[in-house]
């Protein structure tokens, strides 16, 4: 019946109903309707990504080529598979939470080439206090150092294990109660030598402070162990003339020993 | 109508149930046949099993922003100190009730010391991230489609789409997009996609040396991120915004952004 409106008859007469007629210009039109949506269909075969829609409104392989990214950090496992040795001590100490690359860097080269590439140690004191630098916004309880107050020069690892950490036990000996001399001498080239290499401490000392004096150096000539010209010591340590520098005055006179400025 | 079409119509219909069975099973096989091919082609991870999410505890955190660096470092991402896909942030609350944030490179090279005479109230460090949101306002934006969310709970960026128009890191409210300087396309932190697809975890929470970062799957019971979620008092950030982020943090205050 619907296709009776498209055919030609208008009279509609028996001979029209038998032999409907589709008009010449729905014929052309459906041909080239029906070419352009095969040509869409095959052109969106060919422009759209075949992974495109697997998972989402999304290209599939995109998530692949993000994954497919070389990794740098080998993790924490890794390391300890050749290096089981030292993962024994630390799995014990403080650092227990640290992964291996925190402190020697990224190191999948490392696994991949081990005699190429060397990770890096780092032994310089600039190193720990970007963790354990004293910092007011750090979390109470952890800790922390003013790094140019304590033992300023001396690297940590001299005192501290980076693999096992101790914390430091409180003074025993001089800096107990000397704490400004020892913070005084920690800043000057002095810095290495015990205090007993210059004072004579008696045992008493420790008890009886005040009735046990520690002896001092009375002549020039304690000094000019190591800074006279003749003197048996590195050759990076400062000389002087003993005979004709400072005359009568005595060492510490001018050169304050805990601190000697003059460099 | 006469005979013949009234046959026709009933023929259609016969044929047309006979047809069904394989119609139907014709519909059915692709999902299957697809869900089975991806699961082989990328070497056995299969992303619909999977649920990626990132807990952060604030209290842990000291600042060291050794994940801004290790994550630079692991995504080649510019050394300038104005991209990153992740970096921390020094809060400063004073007493008089005004909050001051700075993140002076990310703060891989250390915060410089609070200077004035303010008294601070509290202070603490935030480390911050791409969001993954579930219902991210990046995706939403994108013109091309070029940035989506997979199916293990990722936002990630396709490269090869991204025509770098900026929307995306317009639309970001957490900041977390720059535009690469070299490719010019939009990028961004990926959970480190290529670490957790091979088991390994992403490069900031492999060198968190205070465990102040968590990753996990939030539907594995076993996973550290659930106990983490078990055992904390939870908050996202902007949740008004309702991105439904997937970076959980703990301990925050109601000053972090």
């Amino acid at each position: 019946m619907i296709i009776r409106i498209f055919t030609a008859c208008g009279g509609g007469g028996d001979a029209c109903l038998m032999k409907p007629k589709i008009p010449q210009q729905i014929i052309s039109l459906s041909i080239l309707f029906a070419v352009f949506i095969s040509a869409l269909f095959v052109a969106r075969g060919f422009l759209v990504p075949k992974s495109f829609g697997k998972y989402g409104h999304y290209r599939a392989d995109a998530a692949d080529e993000v994954a497919a990214q070389p990794i740098q950090y080998a993790g924490y496992h890794a390391c300890t598979e050749c290096h089981s040795d030292i993962d024994e001590i630390k799995r014990l100490s403080n650092h227990k939470g640290l992964s291996c690359e925190v402190c020697h860097g990224a190191a999948a080269k490392h696994i991949e080439a081990p005699d190429e590439f060397i990770p890096t140690a780092p032994r310089e004191r600039g190193y720990c206090p970007v963790c354990h630098g004293y910092n007011p916004s750090r979390p109470t309880g952890f800790p922390q150092i003013l790094a140019t107050q304590h033992n300023p020069g001396k690297p940590c690892m001299s005192c501290h294990d980076p693999h096992s950490p101790v914390t430091p036990r409180t003074p025993e000996d001089c800096s107990a109660c000397h704490r400004e001399i020892a913070s005084e001498k920690s800043v000057s080239p002095h810095v290495t030598l015990a205090c007993v290499r210059c004072h004579a401490v008696p045992q008493e000392h420790l008890m009886n402070p005040r009735l046990a004096l520690p002896e001092k150096p009375a002549s020039r000539e304690f000094c000019g162990q190591c800074h006279a010209e003749n003197a048996d010591s590195p050759k990076e340590i400062p000389r002087i003339d003993l005979a004709s520098h400072g005359d009568r005055y005595l060492c510490w006179d001018c050169h304050y020993p805990h601190y000697p400025e003059a460099r | 109508m006469n005979d013949d079409n009234s046959m026709n119509r009933r023929e259609f219909i016969i044929s047309c149930s006979k047809a069904l069975p394989f119609t139907a099973g014709f519909l059915l096989f692709p999902i299957n046949a697809t869900e089975m091919l991806l699961a082989q082609e990328s070497g056995g991870y299969d992303p619909t099993q999977h649920d990626f999410a990132m807990g952060i505890d604030i209290h842990k955190c000291i600042g060291c922003a050794r994940c801004a660096d290790a994550c630079k470092k692991e995504n080649n991402v510019p050394l300038e100190p104005t991209f990153f896909r992740t970096w921390v942030e020094r809060y400063i609350i004073t007493t008089d009730g005004e909050t001051r944030v700075d993140s002076p490179n990310g703060g891989i090279d250390g915060y410089p010391e609070i200077s004035g005479n303010m008294e601070i109230l509290r202070t603490f460090f935030v480390p911050k991230l791409c969001n993954h949101c579930a219902n991210p306002p990046c995706v939403q934006v994108c013109p091309v489609g070029a940035t989506f969310v997979t199916r293990d709970g990722v936002v990630l960026v396709d490269e090869k789409y991204c025509v770098g128009c900026r929307y995306c890191i317009q639309a970001c409210p957490y900041g977390a997009r720059y535009l690469h300087p070299e490719k010019m396309v939009a990028d961004k932190c990926t959970f480190c996609y290529h670490r957790i697809t091979k088991g390994l975890l992403p490069a900031c929470v492999e060198v968190c040396p205070t465990q102040a970062r968590i990753f996990g799957e939030v539907g594995l019971r076993s996973s550290p991120l659930r106990r983490f979620l078990r055992f904390n008092d939870i908050v996202v950030l902007k949740p008004s915004l309702n991105t439904k982020p997937k970076v959980y943090y703990a301990g925050t205050d109601g000053e972090v952004r």
